[in-house]
């Protein structure tokens, strides 16, 4: 074992601009990953908060006892989809206008605006489908004049959202293949610079097991080292992102650390796939 | 030790390279193999340290199939030959102690035995004096020295040499010549290929001759006809 880390050092040692290049290579192919995996990160935060406004309200009509309007509160609140419902009064709203709208204050005269039940639905509810069932359960009451929840709006937010995750999910696919088929080649380089000495080894009768080993630990090094690199580019696109466009959320540590173990891996298997085939040509 | 039995041996791309060839190497042997460019030579070396496998018949190294022999214990196996070639195959970038020792220390060899077992491998190829000698250093000769001594350090069975003198001047093929010898004389069979007629004609040792992938002369035969059946 510490021969074979020994071998996988020297490797470095011998060919520091091969091992150089393959390690930016990795590098550079995960930080477009990660770069994709930012941008996706924050879209999708972008997209929760967006959500969590999703709300339906409904108008009621004026003159309603509000007996009739709290005991529809009430039966809106057991709905299963439902996360929060409340009440807002014909005073209230005309407060909450007159806040929101200082310069128009004096417009908004009792009266004007009518009272609301506002239903806000719990995660997970939040799809066009469920929201305009809520819509429509509310619509039957009758002392319910007018019921409004975006729909269109809804809808686009959820287009948005599927084909995000679908564009995620191919490009991801495409930079992790493209990540180890670099890798795959730059080891195939290393084992085709070391050939001599693999064909030396297999005379005097060194495993195959033995002989991989070296190769498995320098591809494992170089997509660690890759992922690590990636991941302060990451960082700095990052920081200059916060600087200078907006304020975006960077990777929880796990998930960095899913990052960088995922370039050694993706390290690991090119080399195995390129010392596998080198050691059943010959 | 090494029993070829109706071997024929061809490769996928070419002609045959051996027909129905049938020998027996002993144990503490000398043989040299003999014949014109592209007889087998080379071939018969390589079905021994199985490079490559036979068409048909089988080979038997040290108790060995080839027939029943699965890839995985081809390094086992290895590890009781010792095969040098006309090109020395040594590592540029390594001294001589260090060639010699690649050899133990990639088959698992203890670190601690490796040094004294370097050293007396060195030794016995009258190298000691060049240990640290880089093989861009050394000449032609003393590379094959190295070579050989990096064939002998895992104590083989059998020394394959294919061609050793084939790039060497006369004085150098002499000395690499009596070296085999030496070896030999301590027990360790050896096994050489040679165009070298004259090496062949000076000595009374056995001769395996080969054409056209045939055994056309043995001269162990001769004397002894069981040695060929
Ligand atoms: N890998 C191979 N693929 C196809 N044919 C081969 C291969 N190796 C050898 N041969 C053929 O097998 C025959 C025997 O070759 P071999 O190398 O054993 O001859 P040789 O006696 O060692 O010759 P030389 O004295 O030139 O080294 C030749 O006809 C050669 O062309
Ligand atoms: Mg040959």
């Amino acid at each position: 074992m510490s021969l074979a880390l020994r071998e996988a050092l020297r490797a470095f040692q011998r060919t520091p601009m091969l091992s150089l290049l393959s390690v930016t290579t990795i590098a550079f192919s995960l930080f477009a990953f990660g770069l994709y995996g930012l941008v996706a990160l924050n879209l999708r935060n972008a997209l929760q908060q967006v959500e969590d406004r999703v709300e339906v309200r409904g108008f009621v009509a004026a003159g309603t006892a509000p007996e009739a309007v709290s005991a529809a509160v009430g039966d809106v609140a057991i709905f299963p989809e439902v996360g929060d419902v409340r009440l807002v009064t014909e005073t209230q709203a005309l407060e909450r206008a007159r806040r929101e709208l200082r310069e128009f204050a004096d417009v908004f005269e009792p009266g004007i605006l009518p009272a609301s039940i506002e239903v806000r639905m719990k995660p997970g509810f939040r799809d066009p489908q469920t929201v305009r069932t809520v819509a429509r359960r509310l619509e039957a009451y009758d002392f319910i004049d007018d019921v409004r929840f975006g729909e269109e709006w809804v809808e686009n937010l959820y287009r948005l959202r599927t084909i995000a995750s679908a564009a995620g999910i191919a490009l991801g696919l495409t930079f992790a293949f493209v990540a180890m088929i670099i890798i795959g080649s730059t080891i195939r380089m290393a084992v085709l610079a070391r050939s001599r000495e693999i064909a030396i080894m297999r005379l005097v009768g060194a495993t195959d097991g033995f002989i991989r080993l070296p190769f498995l630990i320098e591809g494992f090094l170089k997509g660690l080292l890759g992922g690590v690199l990636a991941l302060v580019l990451t960082w700095i696109a990052f920081e200059v992102s916060g600087r200078w466009v907006m304020q975006v959320t960077y990777f929880e540590p796990l998930v960095a650390v899913a990052g960088v173990a995922g370039g050694a891996l993706l390290g690991l298997l090119g080399s195995a796939v390129s010392v596998g085939r080198h050691l059943r040509k010959v | 030790m090494i029993r070829f039995t109706k071997v024929s041996k061809q490769y996928a791309r070419g002609g045959p390279a051996l027909e129905d060839l049938t020998f027996h190497l002993r144990r503490g042997e000398f043989a040299f193999l003999t014949g014109p460019s592209g007889a087998g030579k080379s071939t018969i070396l390589k079905l021994i340290y199985v490079a490559e496998r036979p068409s048909s018949g089988e080979v038997r190294v040290d108790g060995k199939s080839s027939v029943t022999m699965s890839r995985s214990e081809i390094p086992r196996l290895r590890r009781r030959l010792g095969v040098v070639f006309q090109d020395f195959r040594l590592l540029d970038d390594r001294t001589a102690e260090q060639n010699v020792a690649f050899a133990l220390e990639v088959t698992g060899t203890p670190s601690a035995n490796i040094a004294p077992r370097v050293q007396r491998a060195l030794t016995q190829v009258g190298l000691a004096s060049k240990a640290t000698a880089l093989p861009g250093e050394l000449s032609g000769g003393e590379q094959q020295r190295v070579a050989i001594a990096r064939a002998l350090v895992n104590d083989p069975l059998v020394l394959l040499a294919d061609e050793p003198t084939g790039n060497l001047d006369e004085r150098a093929t002499r000395g690499i010549f009596q070296l085999l010898r030496d070896i030999n004389s301590s027990g360790t069979a050896v096994l050489m290929a040679t165009h070298d007629l004259d090496l062949v004609r000076n000595t009374n040792l056995r001769t395996l001759e080969l054409n056209h992938g045939r055994l056309v002369f043995d001269s162990a035969a001769a004397d002894d006809p069981g040695a060929v059946q």
